[in-house]
């Protein structure tokens, strides 16, 4: 009788198994960085939902911002705050390039309904503003193209009418804050609910270009604006 | 009846008698010693030992200017906000002098002679020298002055009367230099007047009565308000170091992990405002005295079982978010991720940190010998309290693991809704 060594070959198996199936982590920074994409998906796309918005390509100096301002209490969610709280300047600038560089198509424009009247005050408003209220157009600042400007001035392009909408009432409601002088701050203030509801609406209904990166130079900003002076200067770093 | 009143009299009389000797003992006994360091280098050295008492950490608000105060303190008598220790002649310590700022150390009196609140950790900053005092003092004198008035304390009656605090300090407050132990080395000793002077570990590794008073052990407690626990360095099963490599402990101190543990929670913060600018020869003493801390051996009593529809629950639950990086057998990966098997960190009773853990993720404290740690997501938004509560239960008990299982209304009531503070 042939006696197969059963309890061997059981032990054996049960060693290989935890080899064979776990592949070490990488380690990368993409690695490190799970923790962010968890909720901005793995390519810095729009995540779980409207709130976690898409950060892939954005300027790196509006991002090192954004996470400086999570950080040290002039931007608020909790968990963007807890995640950041003990990490360094250094490595939140390694952060803001990392999800800076990359390269992904944008999603399709939201469909949004709105009415032709809406649609032309929206339009007005991103590309012309307001003088009678010394409001200047969104395009001024954040180019034409509104897919921003490097290296501080985000794109208004591809992100959720949900998100757009909380980041201006945040701003009007002194929430969200930037760099002094807080450009966005007096600019959301003069808007009126319906305004930020229509321009909200409107510019999540904008395709972006496949492959849209921020403009490489902007033209002379029409109001002081603490994150472009912050960047020329280079005092942010 | 007059006798009764008489009696009742002197003994008011007497309590009062103690309570006022009790709080101005040790006053004025401690003249500054011959200077043997240059302005500069007292300048320097007291920078480092501000480091040391993570002095920052309460007197900086976040994102404000360093020292400047009003940072808020949450505690169960009320809100306090921390004072202004830049040299501002008004509004910060411009117009103390050296004794003032000793006396409010190694007394717990400001400069106007009122009683200082011990959320500024005095009952251990009592043990500070002299001469580190002044150091300390040389440094925040060094300091840009920055105009900026102390907010007000909000505290509830009857704690925010000087009475109150005058009670305290005359049951739990006994202010004394920290006097060296003959018997053991020189390095033990430097690292017992870190960890219980400036370092201040006891004020979170240590219980707290319902009056708030910390007793002198580090016997784990829960932080008030916050929640946190912060475990107890006496226990085996909890956060002792005793028979750690001593470059283990150092290295948890530095680089905020090691291959036994990382910091969490409150702990990365201390990891990162403090200890991680602490000289190597000063952790080394820290970690000395902390491996040699007498060891209580405590039994947990036996957990009850997880209800195995939880279990396979958090099973599915771990395999699907988990064992990416914390390994199918919870083994982790050094250096990047903690394991799980074994780890005291998830075991411990109560089991806030770990539900907080899962709930908010968190970063390592970013430090020299560890510039970009490794993350773990914040599953707040991802899980729900049933699913957070099955695998905090699961780990917590796979692969050999024992401890108490959890369920979602500790995950909503313990986790949720605290958010971070």
């Amino acid at each position: 009788m042939c006696r197969i060594p059963l309890r061997r070959i059981f032990a054996a198996v049960l060693c290989a198994l935890p080899l064979a199936a776990a592949a070490a982590p990488p380690d990368t920074l993409a690695q490190r960085l799970r923790a962010c994409t968890a909720c901005h998906d793995d390519q810095g796309r729009q995540g779980t939902d409207a709130y976690y918005p898409r950060i892939a390509g954005k300027p790196y100096e509006y991002l090192y911002n954004q996470l400086r301002h999570f950080r040290d209490g002039r931007r608020h969610y909790p968990l963007m705050e807890g995640l950041l709280a003990h990490l360094s300047d250094e490595y939140l600038l390694t952060i803001a390039r990392h999800f800076a560089a990359l390269d992904v198509p944008y999603p399709p424009p939201e469909d949004n309904e709105l009415s032709a009247e809406a649609a032309t005050r929206a339009r007005a408003l991103v590309y012309e503003g307001d003088e009678r209220r010394e409001l200047p157009p969104c395009a001024a600042c954040h180019d034409k193209a509104l897919m921003g400007v490097q290296p501080a001035v985000p794109g208004l392009l591809g992100l959720p009418t949900d998100y757009i909408r909380a980041q201006l009432g945040a701003w009007r409601s002194g929430t969200r804050k930037a760099a002094a002088p807080d450009c966005m701050a007096e600019i959301a203030r003069k808007l009126t609910p319906e305004e930020i509801s229509v321009v909200s609406a409107w510019l999540s209904a904008q395709p972006a270009p496949a492959h849209g990166r921020p403009a490489a130079r902007g033209g002379k900003p029409p109001m002081a604006c603490g994150s472009v002076l912050d960047a020329e200067q280079g005092t942010a770093r | 009846m007059k006798r009764t009143l008489l009696v009742l009299s002197l003994l008011i009389g007497i309590a009062a008698v103690s309570i006022v000797w009790r709080n101005y003992r040790d006053e004025d006994a401690h003249p500054s010693p011959a200077a043997t360091l240059s302005q500069e280098e007292s300048i320097a050295r007291g920078a480092y030992l501000a480091r040391a008492g993570h002095c920052a950490g309460c007197h900086t608000a976040r994102g404000g200017t360093p020292y400047a105060g009003g940072h808020a303190i949450p505690t169960p008598f009320g809100t306090l906000y921390a004072p202004n220790l830049t040299p501002d002649p008004e509004t910060g310590i411009g117009a103390w002098t050296s004794d003032d700022f000793w006396r409010a150390l190694h007394n717990g009196r400001a400069k106007d002679g009122r009683f200082l609140y011990p959320a500024c950790p005095y009952p251990n900053y009592t043990k500070v020298t002299r001469a580190d005092a002044d150091a300390l003092y040389a440094y925040l004198r060094s300091l840009p002055p920055v105009r900026q008035p102390n907010r007000p304390h909000e505290l509830r009656f009857p704690y925010s009367t000087q009475l109150a605090l005058a009670v305290w300090r005359a049951l739990y407050f006994e202010p004394g230099v920290y006097e060296p132990d003959e018997t053991r080395s020189a390095e033990w000793n430097r690292g017992a007047y870190l960890v219980n002077g400036l370092g201040h570990c006891s004020a979170c590794h240590a219980r707290r009565n319902a009056l708030g008073a910390t007793d002198s052990t580090l016997s784990g407690g829960t932080i008030p308000v916050q929640g946190w626990y912060a475990p107890s360095l006496h226990s085996k099963r909890e956060a002792s170091v005793a028979g750690w490599p001593r470059e283990d402990i150092v290295a948890l101190l530095k680089h905020g992990i090691s291959p036994q543990a990382s910091a969490l929670g409150p702990m990365a913060a201390v990891v990162h405002g403090s200890t991680q600018h602490l000289s190597d020869a000063d952790l080394r003493a820290m970690a000395l005295y902390l491996s040699e801390l007498p060891v209580h051996e405590d039994k947990a009593p036996e957990p009850p079982a997880v209800p195995p529809a939880r279990l396979a629950r958090g099973e599915r639950v771990y395999a699907e978010r988990c064992a990416d990086c914390h390994g199918e057998q919870g083994e982790g990966v050094p250096g990047m991720y903690p394991p799980l098997a074994g780890n005291r960190a998830i075991l411990l009773e109560p089991p806030v940190n770990t539900i907080r853990a899962v709930l908010n993720g968190g970063f390592p404290p970013a430090t020299a010998g560890n510039p970009q740690p490794f993350g773990m997501p914040p599953y707040a938004t991802l899980l729900s309290d049933e699913d957070v509560a099955a695998v905090v239960s699961y780990i917590r008990n796979a692969w050999g693991n024992r401890a108490s299982p959890v369920n979602a209304w500790e995950v909503a009531t313990e986790g949720r809704g605290i958010g971070v503070r």
